[in-house]
């Protein structure tokens, strides 16, 4: 769905944020972009739907390069939803701003009342129809902005930090949308720090640190590892943590989620070795 | 020494239908670390906004009950005055920073008050010193990443010398390291300065090993308000869908399944210190 040739990127101001990568995206692949501040990760996905175009090597999305497709036309393919909701929303009520993307689009009005209703619907927004979105709280303002992009009902979706300023239920219910995004069929890309909730996700995890891919695995392989964390500044989740404290133990480390550490401690007492 | 006291506060904002808070009732200590989390919507952040008098001088609107924060009846003395006792760092720095240099930033709200200058440099040097960002003096606030960014959101803030300081989702945009160094500062403030904290968050994982006192708020209302290890056990914080930390839900878990540990841990480092015992045992 997406490749990533050799790309490197570097901005007006000198600063150069991608350096010699490379990725393929599988289409209905959910993936997460994980790394430090300033590792890069905003700039690569800002290169799926072309609003940077590499300095160097290329960037195909279902196989056509961002160079020879516009913005417009590859947005429709690539939904985008921002880090800070406050860039993308501007519109003077929650329905209106979510018809806005789907008005340039050029859908029939019918079909854009029903897309608004669904979008409203799926996020829980229905009561704010007629509300300004700056009247919200920010975590009501990230689910406006995730359900304009919804709305058109893009291909790949590329979420940058979806869990900022949102509560546990939210994210509960946010990790089971994309799961059921994923599942049918959808290509999901987030830009997360969150690693309680990529824990819990288990998506393909891709480590960015300086402008450079670090690793590139299964969620529990790399968020397991204490070395590949350290190199990129993730800090585990906090039951990976409380396994490594233990290694000397003879407890596995590779635990990532609170049900597979209690299975692992009940294993560990009832096989004698206390 | 009580530094808050609210009685039956409720506050609905301007053009509002329903109430932001109600009849919240609550007292904080002097020098607590006080963390102030529910779900988004729950009103925190226009709690908040009550304790430094945005709320009823600036955002208006309809305020009940009573408010009392360090000595002072809110609702009779003006914004300024409330900001030199209670300081306020928001969620994100971008919407806090705007001068040309990191120093004329710290600065700024003591020039406003007429400060006399050999003070604001003395406070602006102890204010950078304090919060680890005194090499960055003379950069600009804009070009620094998140975590600095922050750092000098705070030192603006704590430059006024205040009793109370209020921080509404300081991380949110900080990665896990930048997040913890931020907690850090924080907690530095608390028990070095004796700065009374109220953190708002929902990272809980990383911020509950500093608290002293845990409120929780759902539509509004207080639903819980106490010591952190009793407030995490509670069955309300789970069935409102806070974010238990994950080292409290497996202590949970594992008494389900008939392993106790001697206390309810609330970081990983306590965690593996209480399951050592278990396991050796």
């Amino acid at each position: 769905m997406i490749e990533v040739k050799n790309v490197n990127f570097t901005y007006p101001t000198g600063v150069e944020a991608l350096k010699g990568v490379s990725l393929s995206i599988r289409n209905g692949e959910f993936l997460a972009i994980m790394g430090q501040n300033g590792a890069g990760k905003t700039t690569l996905v800002k290169q799926f739907n072309g609003l940077l175009k590499p300095t160097k090597g290329e960037v195909l999305v279902d196989g056509v390069s961002t160079r020879d497709i516009s913005v417009a036309r590859l947005a429709r393919k690539v939904g985008f939803v921002f880090q800070n909701p406050d860039h993308q929303l501007f519109s003077e009520t929650v329905e209106e701003e979510i018809a806005f993307a789907l008005r340039n689009f050029g859908f029939k009005e019918s079909t854009l009342k029903k897309r608004v209703t669904w979008a409203l619907n799926l996020l829980d927004l229905t009561e704010y129809r007629k509300t300004s979105p700056f009247m919200l709280s920010g975590g009501e303002r990230k689910r406006v902005a995730l359900a304009s992009v919804l709305a058109w009902n893009p291909k790949v979706v590329i979420l940058d930090e979806p869990t900022i300023g949102q509560d546990h239920r939210q994210k509960e219910i946010l990790r089971q949308f994309i799961v059921q995004l994923n599942a049918q069929g959808k290509t999901v890309v987030i830009v997360t720090h969150d690693v309680e909730f990529v824990a819990e996700c288990s998506p393909r995890v891709v480590l960015m640190a300086q402008g450079q891919i670090v690793a590139d695995g299964d969620a529990k392989r790399i968020l397991t590892d204490p070395d590949v964390a350290l190199q990129a500044s993730i800090v585990p989740p906090q039951i990976t943590q409380i396994f490594l404290g233990l290694t000397d133990l003879g407890l596995p480390t590779d635990v990532i989620d609170v049900s597979e550490a209690t299975k692992a401690l009940l294993e560990y007492l009832e096989g004698g070795n206390c | 020494m009580l530094i808050i006291e609210t009685k039956n506060l409720t506050y609905t904002y301007p053009g509002g239908i329903k109430p932001s808070i109600r009849d919240v009732s609550l007292t904080i200590e002097k020098g607590e670390f006080v963390i102030l989390t529910g779900p988004s919507g729950c009103g925190k952040t226009t709690l908040c906004r009550c304790f430094n008098g945005l709320i009823p001088h600036f955002y208006a609107g309809q305020l009940e009950g009573e408010l009392t924060v360090a000595g002072l009846q809110v609702k009779e003395h003006p914004i300024y005055e409330m900001a030199q006792r209670v300081g306020l760092v928001f969620q994100n720095p971008e919407n806090q920073l705007f001068a040309l240099t990191v120093e004329k930033d710290v600065a700024f709200g003591l020039e406003n008050l007429g400060t006399p200058r050999e003070e604001i440099r003395k406070r602006v040097d102890w204010a950078l010193q304090m919060t680890g960002i005194e090499e960055l003096g003379e950069r600009a606030p804009h070009e620094l990443s998140g975590g600095q960014q922050q750092r000098v959101a705070i030192a603006c803030v704590l430059a006024m010398q205040p009793d109370i300081m209020v921080f509404d989702e300081p991380t949110s945009f900080l990665d896990p390291l930048g997040a913890q160094k931020i907690f850090e500062v924080i907690n530095e403030l608390n028990k070095k300065l004796g700065v009374t904290v109220i953190l708002v968050e929902h990272r809980l994982d990383l911020a509950s090993k500093y608290a002293d006192h845990v409120i929780i708020m759902d539509e509004g209302r207080i639903v819980l308000n106490g010591k952190p290890k009793e407030i995490f056990d509670s069955e309300t914080a789970r069935l409102i869908g806070v974010g238990i930390p994950k080292a409290t839900q497996l202590w949970q878990i594992l008494r389900e399944n008939g392993i106790k540990l001697e206390r309810v841990p609330t970081s990983s480092e306590e965690a593996v210190r209480l399951l050592r015992e278990v396991l050796k045992a």
